[in-house]
C-alpha cells in the first residue's frame, strides 16, 4: 500500500518528467535540425516509468552496472523520451543533457543505442525483439540461480508491437519455461502508427491470448500508482510463469490536446504548441 | 606439394580419404567447450541433431534451450544470455539463421556488440537434394556486412572443431559457417588454426607460384585438386586457405597477390558480395591484380546430388583449373 505522501511524491515526478520529454522533443528542432521524434507514447507511459524508477527497481543511478541490479528493457525505442527523461531524473545523468536529443553526438540517440549509452541493457527500435531478449536474461538467471532469483526482468513494450511475429515467439519460450522472474509491461494504449490497434489488426481479446500462451494476466490502469502497486506485488507472488501486466493508459496523457490522437505518435511539438503543454502542465502540478 | 609445415592430412589425395561433415566438427567443439566453460550455453530452432548440436544438449541439458522453429527468438534469446555474461552458440540451417532473422542478429546482437556465435549450418549449394529453397548462397555477404561481425568458415570438421573453440574466446559476435555434406578431412589435430591467420595449404615445389587460388569451406579440397592437377601439367599455384573471411588476414591476401599477380578465389556462395568481393576489396585498396571468382553466378540452385550440383554450377575441380588457365592470359 502507498502512502498518500508517496503517491503525491510519484504524481509531482511523473509531471516533472512530462515536462522534460515536452521540452527534450522541442529541443531537437534548432537551426540545424528540423523537429522529430515521438510523443504521445512518452507522456502516455511517464507515470509507469516515474512508478519503475522511483519505485520498483533494484537499481543504482550512481552505479549502474551493479551486477544485482534489475534489468530493464524498452522494446519499444519509439519512446525513449520518457526513458531518457526518467533517467536523467533518477540522476543517470545531468537533466539538461535531455535537450541533446536526437542531436549529432549525443547519447540520447534518436532511438537507444547502448554504444553511446552504455547504460542501457540493449539498443531498440525495430520493433517485437526486446520481449525475447528479455527472455534471454531471465533464462540466464534461471541456469545460475533456478526458481529462487530474486532479480527481476522488466520488459516495457507497446501493444503495437504484438503485430510482430517475434513477440509471439517470446511469449511463447517464456510461457515454456515458466519465468517466474519476467514481468511484461504493455503499454495498452490502442495506438499505433496509422490509426487506432484494433482497426490496424485487432489485439483482442489480448489477456486471453497471453493467458493461452501460459501467462499470469493482470490488467491495471496505467496512470493509477496504488493498482500499479499491487499489480506488480501480485506479479512478484506468482511462482509458476511469468506475468504481463497489460497497462490501459491515455496516449499524450496530461497534455489535452494531444490524449487520445494517434497524430501524436510520431511527431514532436511545435515551439508554440510545447509552450502551451508545458504551461497545462505545469498548471496541474501537485502541490 | 601440400605445405610440409601444417602438418596437412597425408591422405589427402588417396580415393578413400576420410570425410566427415563439417558440422560435425562443431558438435564436438561445442561439447568440449561446454566442458572447459561453464557459461557457454546452447540454443537449438529445432534442428539440434543435424547441426550437431546434440552432444551439447545431451551433456549440459541445464544450458541448452529448445527454442522451436523460431530463428527470430533463437538469435533475440540469445543476445539477452550474452548480456547476463553467457557465451550463447546459436544452430539452425544458414537459410533460417541468418536468412530469416538478419534484422534481430544486426540490432540485437551487432549494433549491442554482444558476445553471440552463430552456426549456420548447411550452407551452400551441396545441401544438395532439399533444394534451393535450403541452399544458403547469401549468407557470407548477409553477415561480412554487419559492423562487429566475424566471419569464419571452416574447410574440414577438424577445423570446424578448432574454429568452434576459438570463438569462445574470440572478441565480439560471430558466424559460423557449415555444411552438411561429407568432406574429406585436409587437415589433421596438429595443424595449427589460429582465428584471423591463414595459411599456405599448397605451394609448388620448387619456384614462384603463377596463380593464387583463394578458397574457403569445402571447397578448399576441390582448390587442391585442381592445383594439384596443374602442377602436373606445369601450372605453378598457391592455395591459401581462408577460413577466416572477417576479419580478413590481409597480410597473408596481399601477400600471396605480390607473388602471383594474378588470383582466383573459390567459395560456395554467390560471387555477388562474398568472400571473393571481400578480397577484391582488400586487393583494390592495396594491390590491385585481375581476379576471377568462383562461385553461383547470380542464380539460385537446385535439387540434385552435391557433387553434380558443385559441376554444374562451375565449382568444381575442373571449373577451377579453367579460371586458373583464363586467368593466366589476363594482364
Amino acid at each position: 500500500m502507498l502512502t498518500e505522501h508517496k503517491i503525491k511524491e510519484l504524481e509531482q515526478k511523473a509531471n516533472d518528467i512530462r515536462c522534460s520529454i515536452i521540452e527534450s522533443l522541442v529541443a531537437t528542432k534548432t537551426d540545424k535540425y528540423s523537429a522529430s521524434g515521438h510523443t504521445g507514447g512518452p507522456l502516455g507511459m511517464a507515470d509507469i516509468f516515474t512508478f519503475w524508477f522511483f519505485h520498483v527497481l533494484k537499481h543504482d543511478p550512481k552505479n549502474p552496472d551493479w551486477p544485482d541490479r534489475d534489468r530493464v528493457v524498452l522494446s519499444n525505442g519509439h519512446i525513449c523520451p520518457v526513458y531518457y527523461a526518467t533517467m536523467a531524473h533518477a540522476g543517470y545523468f545531468p537533466v539538461e543533457e535531455l535537450k541533446t536529443l536526437r542531436h549529432f553526438g549525443s547519447r540520447l540517440q534518436g532511438h537507444p543505442h547502448r554504444e553511446y549509452m552504455p547504460w542501457l541493457e540493449t539498443s531498440s527500435g525495430p520493433l517485437g525483439s526486446g520481449l525475447s531478449q528479455s527472455v534471454g536474461m531471465a533464462l540466464a538467471e534461471k541456469i545460475d540461480h533456478g526458481m529462487s532469483t530474486d532479480k527481476y526482468i522488466y520488459c516495457f513494450m507497446s501493444d503495437g508491437e504484438l503485430d510482430e511475429g517475434n513477440s509471439w515467439e517470446g511469449i511463447m519460450l517464456a510461457g515454456k519455461y515458466r519465468l517466474r522472474n519476467l514481468i511484461a509491461i504493455i503499454d495498452r494504449n490502442n495506438i499505433q502508427i496509422e490509426g487506432f490497434t484494433e482497426n490496424i489488426m485487432p489485439l483482442e481479446p489480448l489477456a486471453d491470448k497471453w493467458r493461452a500462451f501460459n501467462w499470469h494476466v493482470i490488467e491495471v490502469s496505467g496512470h493509477d500508482f496504488q493498482a500499479l502497486n499491487e499489480a506488480v506485488n501480485e506479479a512478484k507472488g506468482v511462482f509458476e510463469k511469468p506475468t504481463v501486466i497489460i497497462a490501459h493508459t491515455i496516449p499524450g496523457k496530461g497534455v489535452s490536446f494531444m490524449e487520445r490522437d494517434y497524430k501524436w505518435h510520431g511527431k514532436p511539438p511545435s515551439k508554440e504548441e510545447a509552450e502551451k503543454a508545458l504551461a497545462e502542465l505545469k498548471a496541474h502540478r501537485p502541490i | 606439394m601440400l605445405n610440409p609445415k601444417l602438418k596437412l592430412n597425408p591422405k589427402l589425395f588417396n580415393p578413400d580419404v576420410e570425410q566427415v561433415p563439417i558440422r560435425k566438427g562443431f558438435g564436438k567443439g561445442l561439447l568440449q567447450a561446454g566442458e572447459e566453460n561453464k557459461n557457454v550455453v546452447g540454443l537449438s530452432a529445432d534442428l539440434t541433431e543435424s547441426t550437431q548440436m546434440h552432444l551439447f544438449a545431451d551433456k549440459f541439458p541445464a544450458r541448452f534451450i529448445q527454442v522451436g522453429v523460431a530463428e527470430q527468438s533463437l538469435v533475440t534469446t540469445a543476445s539477452g544470455l550474452s548480456t547476463m555474461g553467457k557465451i550463447p552458440f546459436c544452430s539452425s540451417y544458414a537459410m533460417f539463421s541468418p536468412g530469416r532473422n538478419w534484422e534481430q542478429i544486426r540490432t540485437t546482437i551487432t549494433y549491442n556488440d554482444r558476445k553471440v556465435v552463430i552456426a549456420g549450418s548447411h550452407a551452400g549449394i551441396s545441401v544438395g537434394p532439399d533444394g534451393g529453397t535450403h541452399q544458403a548462397l547469401e549468407d557470407i555477404a548477409l553477415m561480412r556486412v554487419l559492423p562487429n561481425m566475424d566471419v569464419v568458415s571452416p574447410c574440414d570438421a577438424l577445423e570446424a572443431k578448432k574454429a568452434t573453440l576459438a570463438l569462445v574466446n574470440s572478441k565480439g559476435p560471430a558466424y559460423l559457417r557449415l555444411a552438411r555434406e561429407k568432406t574429406p578431412i585436409i587437415t589433421t589435430e596438429e595443424t595449427p588454426f589460429t582465428f584471423g591467420k591463414e595459411e599456405i595449404f599448397w605451394l609448388p615445389e620448387v619456384g614462384i607460384a603463377e596463380v593464387g587460388i583463394i578458397a574457403t569451406g569445402g571447397l578448399v579440397y576441390n582448390a587442391l585438386l585442381a592445383a594439384k592437377e596443374l602442377e602436373a601439367e606445369g601450372i605453378k599455384t598457391k592455395v591459401l586457405n581462408l577460413s577466416t573471411i572477417k576479419p580478413m588476414d590481409k597480410n597473408a591476401v596481399i601477400a600471396l597477390a605480390k607473388e602471383t599477380k594474378k588470383i582466383v578465389t573459390v567459395e560456395e556462395h554467390q560471387v555477388m558480395g562474398g568472400m571473393g568481393s571481400a578480397v577484391a576489396e582488400v586487393l583494390a585498396g592495396n594491390f590491385p591484380v585481375p581476379i576471377e571468382f568462383i562461385g553461383v553466378q547470380d542464380r539460385y540452385g537446385q535439387s540434385g546430388a552435391p557433387s553434380e550440383l558443385i559441376e554444374h554450377y562451375g565449382m568444381g575441380k575442373n571449373g577451377i583449373k579453367e579460371a586458373v588457365k583464363k586467368i593466366l592470359g589476363r594482364k
